[in-house]
């Protein structure tokens, strides 16, 4: 098992340096001068050729991805152009947040779409399953930003119930939370629903029920851990992207999260606020992809790397 | 054809699929009986309606498209077709339970085998995990599963055909049911294991004395193993009677072609093709009207292919659904 995770992990030192340089690059084409934003429009361009000299914004862009590069191992992302501090702080800074928007969103995702998905499937083309699946389709296609106007016309403005935005007690975290999971919501139940009928077709699902069990151990006894594989893998890149911070969401909550620090350093040309924030997303998706392998093969013992008993 | 008492007795048995081409009577007319301690087998090539007339009697047809339309399915006189699913439920697993043709495909991939094979006594005697365990452990270890302490939390992948098949057998008998289906037990197997899989289920039986329906195309193990046999053709019943008569003068021309396609080692000298039955099971979306096997049959007269003959008895306990039974089947 231990020798599995460091495999992969070896693995992803090329999608990690592939990535830093795509973004490197990029910033390298985009029109606009981070100095002379960062100074205003007036500052002399004297002043500026001095100041691109002092942030080695002068140095051929080889020489300044290898230092990109060789301050990241040392743990150094550089310093915000905008903030003045550095880049590991922000993003330590910003991370809780995020983390529990993430974990309380996918909560919500799963508690609706998991059951919505088995209630569906247990009744394909039944007005329970047409009722769900339409949910679901408006879910997938509602962009998050409007449900989340939506939510707060309802619950603050005309309810009253929940504050409109920031992120200063858990129930601030109710409505981005339920934004942000109602749209996954609809995917998880989807899948949830295929990936059952599926699953219900096979022989094991007929022996179950010569045993004589009735169809709800069927269903949870039997057939759901095999039909959550898919939908394990989905959602646990879904979460390395939620915990990369939801851009929209945060935005329009007024969170303090990764998310709103990579809008605010587009913003601001910050470069090296940036790469800090695309590379700890990279980080993150890598570490999802981890993670999912290592749940399908606790939920799958076929692909168990230890090869389990018996053999 | 007396024996003692009958476990099963199904009577007139109709199992149709609704298909875009209409409504298909896989099982049309099936009428047998099982009796305590003995094997009865149903004989037939592939799409004679063997393993759904197995289903029916477990209530597991895939509903829809399919559905037991007529007949009755007696269970120690109770009838299983009129059960609801939840009563039905009741005697799965416990009183009859079954035994599927894949191993491969048959045993959850990701629950231990141990686990399943304990599960019926969970269900139906309410054992505890640990009792379920130690009988679930006996019974592996009766089926022949070396070291079935350690085979207990092993996964269906890391066992061979034979030992999967094994624990099917073990799960399908540990609540000592009166009634065991078999659905083609041994195609999946190699042929050493096979002989070895049907001396286990013989064995079974003798010792719990449940009565056992058969489900093979494999004459050699009905031979074997079978006191009565039922031959299917097309959904219908088309011979029945005890094993030896059967196997001695069989009376359907559709058994006769079963019977030389046998392949005959006693006689050595005889080179040559194999015998076959010329022709294909015909598609239950298009039916002759006449005797189903009348276009393959050599001896079909202008009557066959008018028809449907009745079940004629030409013996004592054995019956012949053919015009010319009387012949002897032979011209």
């Amino acid at each position: 098992m231990g020798g599995f995770i460091v495999k992969r992990l070896a693995v992803s030192v090329p999608v990690l340096l592939g990535v830093t340089f795509l973004i490197f690059m990029l910033l390298h084409v985009v029109p606009g001068d981070p100095v002379a934003l960062m100074m205003g429009e007036r500052m002399s361009p004297e002043v500026i050729d001095r100041v691109r000299a002092q942030m080695h914004l002068d140095d051929p862009w080889p020489v300044r991805y290898v230092r990109f590069i060789s301050d990241a191992l040392r743990g150094d992302l550089g310093e915000s152009y905008k903030l003045r501090r550095p880049v590991v702080g922000l993003l330590r800074d910003a991370f809780p947040t995020t983390l529990k928007l993430a974990l309380a969103a996918a909560l919500v995702a799963w508690c609706i779409g998991i059951p919505a998905g088995i209630l569906s499937a247990v009744r394909p083309y039944s007005l329970v399953d047409n009722f769900f699946m339409g949910l679901a389709l408006t879910g997938v296609s509602t962009p998050v930003f409007w449900t989340a106007l939506l939510f707060q016309y309802l619950f603050s403005l005309k309810l009253g119930w929940l504050p409109v935005a920031g992120f200063y007690s858990a129930k601030h975290l109710i409505m981005p939370a339920l934004v942000l999971g109602w749209s996954s919501s609809g995917l998880v139940a989807r899948l949830t629903r295929s990936s059952l009928l599926d699953v219900m077709r096979h022989d094991y699902i007929r022996t179950a029920r010569a045993k004589g069990l009735r169809q709800g151990p069927v269903i949870l006894r039997h057939a759901l851990k095999n039909a959550l594989l898919p939908v394990v893998t989905v959602m646990a890149l879904q979460i390395a992207f939620l915990l990369s911070g939801s851009v929209i969401t945060e935005s329009v909550f007024n969170i303090p999260g990764v998310g709103r620090i990579a809008v605010g350093a587009i913003q601001n040309r910050d470069m090296p606020l940036l790469q800090g924030a695309v590379l700890f997303t990279t980080v993150l998706v890598i570490l999802g992809n981890l993670a999912a392998d290592l749940l399908y093969g606790w939920l799958d013992p076929r692909i168990r790397r230890d090869g389990g008993v018996g053999r | 054809m007396d024996r003692g008492n009958a476990v099963l007795q199904v009577r007139n048995l109709r199992t149709e699929f609704a298909t875009r081409r209409g409504i298909v009577p896989a099982v049309d007319g099936v009428s047998f009986e099982v009796f305590e301690g003995k094997v009865t087998g149903l004989v037939g090539e592939s799409g004679c309606g063997k393993s759904v007339t197995a289903l029916s009697i477990l209530g597991l047809v895939t509903s829809p498209p399919g559905r037991v339309a007529r007949g009755e399915i007696l269970f120690e006189g109770r009838d299983l077709a009129r059960m609801t699913p939840r009563e039905m439920g009741a005697f799965r697993g416990r009183d009859l339970s079954m035994i599927f043709q894949e191993p491969m495909t048959s045993l959850n991939p990701v629950k231990t085998v141990g686990n399943q094979v304990g599960e019926p006594l969970r269900v139906h005697l309410g054992l505890s995990a640990r009792e379920a365990r130690r009988r679930a452990e006996e019974m592996l270890d009766l089926v022949g599963i070396p070291e079935p302490q350690l085979r207990y939390g092993a996964f269906p992948h890391q066992l061979s055909g034979g030992l999967r098949q094994r624990v099917m057998i073990a799960m399908a008998l540990i609540c000592s049911p009166k009634l065991l289906v078999a659905d083609e037990p041994t195609t999946a197997l190699d042929v050493t294991i096979q002989a070895q899989v049907l001396d286990l289920m013989m064995g079974l039986k003798n010792r719990l004395g449940t009565a056992i329906v058969l489900i093979t195309h494999d004459l050699g193990v009905v031979a074997e193993t079978c006191d009565d046999v039922y031959v299917m053709y097309a959904g219908h019943i088309v011979e029945q009677g005890d094993v030896y008569r059967l196997f001695e003068r069989p009376g359907h021309p559709y058994t006769q072609g079963l019977l030389r396609c046998v392949p005959d080692a006693s006689k050595p000298g005889r080179r040559g093709p194999l015998a076959s039955i010329e022709g294909a099971v015909p598609l239950l979306t298009a039916l002759p009207p006449g005797c189903r096997f009348a276009p393959r049959c050599p001896w079909a007269q202008e009557l066959c292919h008018r028809q449907i003959p009745d079940l004629v008895a030409v013996g004592e306990g054995h019956l012949v659904r053919c015009w010319r039974a009387e012949e002897g089947g032979k011209p």
